[in-house]
């Protein structure tokens, strides 16, 4: 009976593992091996060219360096921003739609979204008329406009802040929820037992909501790694704002380079391997 | 340590009056229970104690100090609540911990009292779990322990007992008195359990929709309730109520209910005559009606005829669920009972036990 059931088993997980052979397992292997290719042309074993083309390169460090200010400033002021917003709007009346408001960007498709945002940015030199909204918001105010895209210094931080607007609604969701999930009681307790509304924050209802914040810091960490459509449409990458996503798009599509962009998408892949490690960890520890 | 004093307290959410006037004088070191049926607003004034709930109107002074406005952190006391409220992220020293710290309490000093209270609820060996490793008794007595270590002036427990099963239930009620006992705090104690506030409280507050009905010793509740509310719900089983009308009879008076009638003795039948002709409601409790054959010397029998519907043999008593007429009326009476179910049988009815109610306003009337 047993060898039987075991079969049977088998049988039922077949179709699933022939599926994610096909379409995850065997792309991953192949990328991996693309990447120690020359891409252009004749395929020629290159080793780890591609590889230190990547680390070594000022126009690729640029990209890393872009990823990590996407990586801290991204996750860090979305969840920032998501926790302050949702207990904000926890203790107002009209919460419901306060946080439907701040949610709204998540419903926009992110191309329209970046869109919407090049929009706001535009600057024309001169003595031409804004028409940038943030830009005619700071003539009016008496400042210089700014070219917020091509200027170097603050274009990078222009398309975190449209990455910002997007995920802050989806922070301020789930952490919302988890405060919802805090039983009054407790806090109430903690009132009795002396705290104040600012120690009450710091001391138990921070430490509650640790296990909903990890999981939106993981989930916009992954998202800061494969950051693309915003990149892809206001920028293309170009006065250095490139990320590796879109770089990897570059060397594909645009350069023809498979085995660099095999090579970036190794790079991308085992960036996000331990995020999700941990993702599955913290799931399994659930169950 | 404190008294409490609520001041015609009124409480409102927008149109509904969870309090209505409420007034209680609570005793320094007293153990006070508040007890009434769901939703009558215990809970609601226990929070406003608190300093959880605003007061709509009226004054709460603990002690001398009126602290209407004051915040919760600020008025020294401690609650157990219902669901316990523990800091689940925190080990359960943590917890018991988290008051004296905020306290800046010096380390040394903590610890100590921190295991001091721990070993008083017996909890000392559980110190370094979370509260989601505990049994719901162990949590329940870190509750405990957490309140007990600050030294407030007055304690607020909300049906703490409510979540634990029978046994237990009974042993913690008697460790709450203890406590009580040897901190000689005051503590203001929310159940709806007539049998914890008849065993723990040196005075109960009954309430109902609101409203403070009776406030008194456990035994003053029983023998003397001032109306048919309190008289029907302190005491298990609870009194036996039915309407009759007080006729005379000859020598003595006849109370004639649905479909049965008492006959009251002349030496008791004078204060009846007071409400002669009227319909009045009449109380006796279980223990006050008994089999003919086993009538205890020095009370005035009243005899009546009934019908047996069930018999509950308990071993040292016997409960008779008795048809008088329309009207059923339980029985507490000697095991050496003979009688059995459907059958036609004499009780006796205790008369100096009888209570006597007004229909309209449903307020006790005093005989006598
Ligand atoms: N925040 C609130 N808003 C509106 N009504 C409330 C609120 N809190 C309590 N009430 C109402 O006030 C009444 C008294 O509530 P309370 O919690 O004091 O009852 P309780 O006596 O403690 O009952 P229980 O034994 O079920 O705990 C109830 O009818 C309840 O619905
Ligand atoms: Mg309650």
């Amino acid at each position: 009976m047993r060898p039987r059931l075991a079969t049977i088993a088998w049988l039922w997980v077949l179709p699933a593992f022939v599926l994610l052979g096909v379409f995850l397992v065997y792309p991953v292997v192949n990328t991996i091996y693309l990447s120690f290719f020359s891409g252009r042309g004749a395929s020629v074993f290159v080793g780890l060219d591609n590889y230190r083309y990547l680390f070594t390169h000022p126009e690729t460090l640029v990209v890393f360096r872009n990823n990590l200010l996407w990586l801290v400033l991204f996750t860090g002021a979305s969840v920032g921003l998501g926790l302050i917003l949702a207990v904000l709007s926890n203790q107002v009346r009209y919460e419901a739609v306060a946080k439907a408001i701040i949610f709204v960007p998540m419903a926009v498709s992110f191309t329209a979204a970046a869109v919407i945002w090049r929009f706001m940015y535009i600057y024309r030199p001169g003595q031409f008329e804004q028409t940038g909204v943030l830009n005619a918001a700071m003539v009016a105010l008496g400042f210089d406009p700014v070219p917020w895209i091509t200027n170097t210094a603050v274009n990078n931080y222009a398309l975190i802040a449209a990455g910002i607007w997007m995920w802050t609604g989806f922070a301020l969701v789930v952490i919302s929820a988890g405060l919802k999930g805090i039983p009054a009681e407790v806090l109430e307790a903690a009132r009795v037992d002396g705290a104040n509304e600012v120690q009450i924050f710091w001391r138990v209802i921070l430490p509650m909501l640790r296990s909903v914040m990890l999981v939106v810091a993981v989930t916009l960490t992954i998202n800061s790694l494969k950051v693309f459509d915003l990149v892809y449409v206001m920028t293309f990458g170009n006065y250095q704002t490139d990320v590796l996503a879109n770089r990897m798009f570059k060397e594909m599509f645009t350069f023809g380079n498979f085995g660099r962009a095999s090579a970036v998408a190794v790079v991308l892949l085992l960036a996000i391997i331990p995020l999700m490690a941990l993702n599955i960890r913290r799931f399994r520890r659930e169950q | 340590m404190a008294g409490v004093h609520f001041e015609h307290v009124t409480k409102r959410f927008g149109d509904f009056t969870a309090l209505k006037e409420f007034d209680l004088e609570i005793h320094d070191r007293e153990f006070l229970v508040l007890v009434g049926p769901s939703g009558c607003g215990k809970s609601t004034a226990l929070r406003m104690l608190a300093g959880l709930e605003d007061i709509t109107e009226g004054s709460i002074y603990i002690g001398d100090r009126r602290v209407n406005g004051i915040p919760a952190k600020d008025r020294d006391i401690a609650m157990v609540f219902q669901s316990y409220a523990l800091y689940p992220h925190m080990t359960v020293f943590d917890n018991i911990a988290f008051g004296l710290r905020l306290r800046k309490t010096p380390k040394d000093e903590l610890t100590t009292k921190v295991k001091e209270a721990a070993t008083t609820l017996g909890v000392d060996t559980l110190l370094d779990r979370k509260p989601g490793q505990l049994s719901g008794g162990q949590r329940q007595r870190v509750a405990v322990a957490r309140a007990i270590v600050r030294e407030p002036q007055v304690f607020l427990l909300d049906e703490p007992l409510s979540n634990l099963d029978a046994k237990l239930r009974v042993h913690t009620r008697a460790e709450i008195s203890k406590l009580h006992q040897r901190l000689g705090t005051t503590f203001v104690y929310v159940t709806h359990d007539q049998t914890e506030a008849m065993t723990m409280a040196d005075r109960i507050a009954v309430m109902n929709e609101g409203i403070i009905q009776q406030v008194g010793s456990p035994q003053e509740l029983y023998d003397e309730p001032v109306n048919v509310f309190v008289a029907g719900f302190i005491g298990s089983p609870s009194m036996n109520f039915f309407s009759a009308k007080t006729v005379e009879n000859g020598e003595g008076v006849r109370l004639e209910g649905d479909g049965f009638a008492v006959d009251v003795p002349q030496d008791r039948a004078e204060e009846m005559r007071a409400f002669l002709d009227r319909e009045m409601i009449f109380g006796v409790r279980p223990e006050n009606i008994h089999d003919k054959h086993f009538v205890p010397s020095g009370i005035t029998a009243a005899p009546t005829t009934v019908t047996v519907d069930v018999t509950e043999p308990m071993g040292n008593e016997v409960f008779l669920h008795l048809l008088a007429g329309k009207t059923m009326l339980l029985a507490r009476v000697d095991p050496r009972t003979t009688v059995s179910a459907d059958e036609e049988v004499e009780v006796v009815i205790d008369m100096e036990r009888m209570h006597v109610f007004d229909p309209e306003s449903r307020e006790a009337v005093r005989t006598a």
